[in-house]
């Protein structure tokens, strides 16, 4: 079994690691307003083309496929908010999942994910 | 605030097919059970090739360039620096056994008597201190990258040999699993998530090469000419998870290496290769 030591070393990093957070923080930067749609599909934002296909989408360019196709939200997710939370924190459903925790780290805003959730609802 | 830290630590330890006290051995069989029961398609030595395993027309273009290397003169340059004696009138030669022929697959190993984990760059360096010259900055392409794109060719075809034995290189090897376990950056990935979870799955167009096999081939040529030694890429790579990388040459990274080179044991290596 681990140290404490390496134990409290790691969660130092973590530490760190989430320090880095705040500053990078999308939050901070005064940045024209994206739609859902924008937001999604560019790099250094939502990102999510990086992992999930967007079938009906025909401008989804080479999207990855970590990530199951985003398609028929509505059926799938009767419960928008369920939607939100998926996206707002994936690893609520799945500790183990590859999907960043975009409202928990900040990686996008409350009001970008609001505009994501009806972008995706409408796949 | 502790409490939630500490849960997140113990989550990432249980990620990926690697339990938290297996011994380096099984950890190794496990992560080649895993890639080779999902691909039952690609052979165990395919994957020193990474994500150009997964992808006919990404090997056939490496195939092409391998032929003629645009990296060809980088190499002689290497091997120039290689051979040409010291100050005092040695060579790298005289510092590694068998002249250097096939002992880079050693690398790292654990050094039981200075209680660090030792990799070929620093082993490099010794023999320049040892030998009254200056050490080279190890990230450094021009000069450690060229030296050790020529000298690794010198293990061509040798398997990677890596060993952990005794507590304290077990601790070392722990401290580089913990490292490729735990997520990291805004993004929260780990190295496991991308090259142990999605080996072989595209992010956008790119394919993700499995762990097992990615420490056989340094430094890579980066669309043909862009030299990259393997610390260099755990830089890039905890960049793009926005996580603040680690000094090339820490300790941190050095154990990384020993634990990622460990996983690539009975492979053969193939130094100085070209990767998009
Ligand atoms: C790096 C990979 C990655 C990125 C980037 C990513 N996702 Fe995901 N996503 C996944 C994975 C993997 C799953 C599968 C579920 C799991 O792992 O728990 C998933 C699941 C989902 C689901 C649930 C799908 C279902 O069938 O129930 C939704 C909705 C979703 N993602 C939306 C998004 C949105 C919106 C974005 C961008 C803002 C995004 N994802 C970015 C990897 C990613
Ligand atoms: C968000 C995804 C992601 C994460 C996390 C990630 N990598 Fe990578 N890595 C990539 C991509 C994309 C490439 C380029 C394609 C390939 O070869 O896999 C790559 C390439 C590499 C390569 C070069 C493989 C070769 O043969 O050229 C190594 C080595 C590597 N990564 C190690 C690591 C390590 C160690 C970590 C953790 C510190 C890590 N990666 C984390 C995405 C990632």
């Amino acid at each position: 079994m681990r140290s404490h030591a390496t134990l409290s070393k790691l969660v130092v990093g973590l530490i760190g690691a989430l320090g880095i957070i705040s500053v990078a923080s999308a939050a901070d930067v005064a940045k024209p307003e994206l739609t859902g749609k924008q937001l999604a599909y560019d790099r250094s934002m939502g990102n999510c083309l990086a992992c999930h296909a967007m079938p009906t989408q025909t401008d989804a360019e080479s999207p990855g496929t970590i990530g199951p196709p985003l398609i028929a939200m509505k059926a799938r997710y009767p419960d928008k908010a369920k939607l939100r939370a998926q996206i707002w924190n994936s690893l609520d459903t799945n500790p183990n999942t590859a999907m960043p925790p975009f409202g928990k780290n900040k990686i996008l805003t409350e009001a970008e994910i609001d505009r994501v959730t009806d972008f995706i609802y409408g796949l | 605030m502790k409490k939630t830290l500490l849960a997140l630590v113990a989550t990432s330890l249980t990620l990926g097919a690697v339990v938290a006290n297996a011994t380096p051995e099984q950890d190794r069989k496990d992560l080649v059970k895993l890639y080779t029961s999902k691909y039952p398609d690609i052979k165990l030595n395919q994957y020193v090739y990474g994500a150009l395993a997964f992808d006919k027309d990404s090997m056939a273009q490496y195939t092409s360039i391998m032929d003629f290397p645009p990296f060809g003169e980088a190499i002689e340059q290497g091997q120039k620096m290689w051979e040409t004696p010291f100050k005092n009138g040695k060579t790298y030669a005289s510092c590694f056994p068998n002249s250097g022929k096939n002992v880079a697959g050693n690398y790292p190993y654990f050094d039981d008597k200075a209680n660090k984990v030792v990799t070929f760059e620093q082993a490099i360096n010794e023999c320049r201190v040892a030998n009254g010259e200056e050490a080279y900055k190890e990230g450094d392409a021009a000069t450690m990258g060229k030296v050790t794109a020529f000298g690794r060719t010198l293990s061509d075809g040798m398997k990677m040999n890596i060993k952990v034995k005794g507590a304290a290189a077990e601790a070392a090897y722990d401290a580089g699993k913990h490292h490729f376990y735990a997520r990291r950056g805004q993004f929260g990935f780990s190295c496991a998530s991308c090259h142990v979870d999605n080996a072989g799955n595209r992010i956008r167009s790119e394919v993700l090469s499995p762990a097992i096999g990615q420490a056989t081939h340094w430094p890579v040529f980066r669309g043909g000419d862009n030299l990259v030694t393997l610390q260099t890429r755990y830089v890039g790579c905890n960049r793009l998870v926005r996580a603040e990388p680690f000094k090339v040459g820490s300790a941190e990274y050095n154990n990384l290496e020993y634990f990622h080179s460990y996983i690539s044991n009975g492979l053969p290596m193939h130094a100085s290769v070209f990767r998009k």
